[in-house]
């Protein structure tokens, strides 16, 4: 297991290698010169000339790269553009709201994926099997952003039940609960989609695994439907939890970004868009940067659970 | 992307049937499949609904009394139905199925573009890379790990925010974004029809790479290119769309659908249907389109013929 | 010991589909199964055997279902009860035993969890009382070392001993009809021979009723004391198996006599395979099912179905010819 941990981490090196040169390009990408990108439009030329000078703006790309590499692996990443404050201690907290509205929209996914998925399979082709089927197939295809939009119009302006937006109420002292409530929204928003995903793979999974021999054996022996449905079809059928979430991870990340935008929940994603809406390209970049990083994490350590639980996946 | 689908390798078995001098198998073939399609209600009503949207889009100035920028004061917040507007009015009174129409101009065009444009190179990378092997293939699928290394959305994202806002913005943002989807793909299809004895005898009868890649490996690669193509227009419909509620895509007054729901957020609790009509056009396309997709897969694949 | 009991089938009719489409692929067939008997099943394949079996323990599943007709167990009425009371006849009362033992065991369970799974679904005890019972059942079954191999994976053994362990399972519970669906076509010749006696020595000790479905009529000689031949969804003869294989009064029967090598036969006896091939049921011919592949046809066959006909008290035969020629014994 240990050699396979190595392994792992030494190839996905490259990898981040890879992401980092990625992250630094985008200002290339950005119209006008850098240092206006990062000083902003109402920046003095002096200020501007200083900036290129300190940067190494007239030195080669793969120069610039290095210093820039250097300097954010030292925890600097620059300046905001609009708040003019170091984008690090920005970041930080974001991160963590983040972390709380994708563990959450997971957690989410994951309950009425398989709840959903397994029930439909046992109740094949019923009502409730056509229907629930049916609604996976709109909520796997409708904009996230807009569902969101639907359940706040639903739930928080037709009937007031939960709030429109935040993350907590204006006092802020509403402790937990109230960010529970806050929470609930934006969580299902954020599910939706890849739940619906979930259910499918679980029904086809249960299904087919209802139609193995053993199940009828099972049968004949006098078992009843329950012991049945636990020994023989839950064991051998449902898709493991964590494979499950290594696919799902970039999906339910995505739609988390935007659903932070539709919700105003503080978090990374809010964050960049307001950095996008304000050309804070130092912003953008620690964000993207983070996220990505975070989810190249992510999807290492469900690589780890999975080999944990499975020694033949240690061999890739 | 949630749905990676590794397509049917089974179509280079078919495919290789076609590509044998037998004329009336070749046709056969083909007819069968056409008429299996036909069968598929669900793939039927999808191309023909999607024909329909596409030709509305097109046709979108000579449809309607209205413009999609005639602000109208007076009719502002008209509900659906009322006073001549068929899908009612935005908050600038102006008329919602023409902006709809026009706006669809874009969507579709956000769609279906960066599909065909990431398709074409995804193909050509994935191909060049699952024939030719070694350094080669390493080199290129090292570089789109890099791209898999970030979560879709947040990549076009990134790269889109970078740049000016606008239409093509969108456009190279999704298909940077898309090519090593396409790639994998190709390249896992690819290295599928390569073992085959047809290549082998290609290679024996003395082509050149280029010539045995184009001619024998391509066409046979083609059709999961083709279904994961249909499949994926629709998903980046939803996706374009949710580039332009972030405002990363057309500018005002333009709108395409994704801009016009977030134009419509501001207006949620007092006319709903601003924000519900154009996301339902999404969902809508992007249904037909998933639909259509799983048709020309069941068409293609010999197994799933309907006689 | 099992109780002694008795099933009685009358023409019980099983239909895949719906009434428009589909087949009915089971249609119109009885019998009577007896404590202490061997009663063999035999067709070729797709002829509704197992398609029997299943309905006798309800296990039909959509598109299939029981369309018509009685089981009775000792008179009890199978077919009207609820899914829970058939629960307690499977296993307890009727114990299956099915084809192909590399599927039929649940790779994710121990072999003795899927016996003490029987045991304890029908009889309250202790796990530690089940797996005692368990034991006793390996070693009853020829399993060696069964103290340490209950706590096995399907996968450790064999398919021989696979199957032994399925027998094990479905006899726990000492029932009174066991079925017994080709359990030794999936398995090797030489273990063939080991699992049929095995299952001969078991029905003679608990002096249950077996009822043996193959299509190797060799086996239907070593082990049956009454055949029934079907025939696309139909019993076409039935007999004692001496006067079966001595005097068949079915044309089906005698062709699928003709077709299997006799050991004392010259080695230029020609196997005569049967022309043909079996009715689609999707749409049933109006005659005679046999007629045409039958060496024996005659007019009135294409166009009248034929009923069983008695050849004596233990023997009838569903064909015209059962009236033209009297029995020749």
């Amino acid at each position: 297991m240990g050699a396979f941990i190595t392994r792992r981490l030494v190839g996905v090196l490259p990898v981040i290698v890879g992401v980092s040169i990625v992250i630094f390009l985008l200002i290339q990408l950005a119209p006008g010169d850098a240092a206006t990108v990062l000083l902003g439009p109402q920046a003095t030329e002096a200020a501007r000339q200083e900036l290129r000078h300190t940067l190494g703006l007239d030195q080669a790309l793969p120069v610039q790269y290095f210093a820039w590499l250097v300097r954010t692996l030292s925890g600097d990443f620059g300046r905001s553009v609009a708040t003019q404050l170091p984008v690090a201690a920005l970041v930080l907290p974001r991160f963590v709201n983040t972390l709380i509205l994708t563990l959450g929209s997971l957690l989410l996914a994951i309950v009425i994926g398989y709840s959903v998925g397994l029930f439909a399979a046992l109740r094949a082709h019923s009502l409730f099997d056509r229907t629930s089927m049916a609604v996976a197939l709109l909520a796997g295809s409708a904009p996230p952003f807009w569902l969101g939009l639907i359940l706040v119009l639903l739930f928080a302006i037709q009937l007031r039940w939960l709030p429109v937006s935040g993350m907590q109420d204006i006092a802020g002292n509403g402790g937990a609960l109230d960010v529970m409530r806050h929470l609930v929204l934006p969580a299902v928003t954020t599910a939706l989609g890849p739940a619906a995903i979930i259910a499918r793979i679980v029904r086809s999974s249960v299904i087919e695994a209802l139609g193995r021999p053993h199940v009828r054996v099972a049968r004949a022996k006098g078992l009843t439907r329950a012991t049945l449905i636990k020994r023989h079809v839950i064991l051998n059928a449902l898709p493991p939890v964590v494979t499950i979430t290594g696919l799902q991870l970039g999906y339910l990340l995505g739609g988390a970004l935007l659903t932070e935008v539709v919700f105003a929940w503080p978090g990374l994603g809010s964050l960049l868009y307001d950095s996008i809406t304000a050309r804070d390209l130092p912003v953008i970049q620690a964000t993207t940067l983070l996220i990505a990083l975070a989810f190249v994490l992510a999807n290492i350590v469900v690589d780890m659970i999975n080999a944990a639980l499975d020694p033949r996946l240690r061999e890739a | 992307m949630s749905e990676l689908a590794g397509a049917g390798a089974g179509d280079a078995d078919t495919r290789a049937i076609e590509a044998s001098p037998l004329g009336p198998v070749r046709s056969q073939a083909r007819f069968w499949r056409l008429k299996s399609f036909a069968r598929d209600r669900g793939a039927l009503v999808s191309g023909v609904l999607l024909v329909a949207v596409v030709l509305a889009v097109v046709f979108a100035p000579s449809i309607g009394r209205y413009g999609p920028d005639d602000a109208d004061n007076l009719a502002r917040y008209a509900p659906m139905g009322a006073g001549g507007h068929l899908l009612g009015t935005d908050q600038q009174g102006r008329d919602m199925l023409a902006r709809l129409l026009f706006g669809g101009r874009v969507s579709l065009l956000i769609g279906v573009v960066p599909t065909l444009v990431a398709g074409a190179i995804g193909l050509g990378l994935g191909l060049v890379a699952g024939y030719v092997r070694g350094l080669v293939d390493q080199i290129i699928m090292r570089c789109l790990d890099v791209v898999f290394a970030f979560p879709m959305v947040l990549l076009a994202i990134a790269i889109a925010g970078s740049m000016r806002p606008g239409v093509l913005t969108e456009i190279i943002a999704i298909t940077i974004v898309l090519v090593p989807y396409f790639a994998r793909l190709a390249r896992t299809a690819t290295e599928g029809v390569v073992p085959m004895p047809f290549i082998e005898a290609a290679r024996a009868a003395g082509g050149t790479r280029a010539t045995i890649m184009l001619r024998y490996v391509l066409p046979n690669v083609f059709s999961p290119v083709v279904v994961y193509a249909t499949t994926l227009m629709g998903l980046m419909i939803v996706v374009g769309s949710g580039l332009s509620f972030l405002g990363l895509g057309v500018q005002p007054p333009t709108a395409d659908w994704g801009a016009m729901v977030a134009e419509g957020r501001v207006v949620l609790r007092r006319a709903p249907h601003v924000t519900i009509l154009p996301g339902c056009a999404i969902l809508i396309v992007s249904l037909a389109f998933n639909f259509l997709g799983d048709g020309i897969r069941d068409a293609l694949d010999p197994r799933t013929i309907r006689r | 010991m099992s109780a002694p009991a008795t099933l009685a089938v009358v023409d019980l009719r099983t239909r895949f589909g719906t009434a428009s489409a589909g087949a009915t692929v089971v249609d119109g067939v009885s019998f009577t199964l007896r404590s202490g008997r061997t009663t063999a099943l035999v067709g070729e394949s797709g002829c509704g055997k197992s398609a029997t079996a299943l309905s006798l323990m309800r296990l039909i599943e959509p598109p299939g279902r029981i369309i018509g007709g009685t089981v009775t167990l000792d008179g009890r009425e199978l077919l009207t009860l609820s899914e829970r009371e058939m629960e307690h006849v499977r296993g307890a009362r009727i114990g299956m035993i099915f084809q192909d033992p590399l599927t039929s065991l649940n790779p994710a369970l121990t072999i003795g969890q899927q016996i003490t799974e029987t045991l304890q679904a029908h009889q309250p005890m202790s796990r530690a009382e089940a797996d005692r019972k368990a034991i006793e059942l390996l070693t009853r079954v020829g399993v060696a070392d069964p103290v340490h191999r209950i706590h096995d994976y399907p996968h450790h053994f064999s398919g021989g001993m696979r199957q032994r362990v399925l027998i094990a399972a479905a006899l726990s519970c000492s029932p009174s009809i066991i079925i017994a669906d080709e359990p030794t076509t999936a398995l090797d010749v030489t273990v063939q021979a080991k699992i049929l006696r095995l299952l001969h020595d078991l029905q003679a000790d608990m002096g249950a009723s077996l009822f043996l479905i193959t299509h190797d009529l060799g086996v239907v000689a070593a082990m049956a004391d009454e055949v029934l031949v079907m025939y696309a969804g139909r019993i076409v003869e039935r007999a004692d198996v001496d006067t079966l294989f001595h005097y068949p009064r079915h044309p089906y029967t005698k062709a699928l006599l003709a077709c299997v090598a006799g050991i004392e036969d010259e080695r230029s006896v020609p196997l005569e395979p049967i022309d043909g091939s079996a009715p689609d049921l999707r749409h049933p011919p109006e005659g005679c099912r046999f007629a045409p592949r039958c060496p024996a046809v005659r007019d009135v066959c294409w166009r009248q179905d034929q009923p069983l006909r008695p050849v004596s008290a233990t023997h009838e035969a569903a064909c015209i010819l059962v009236e033209a020629e009297p029995a020749l014994a």
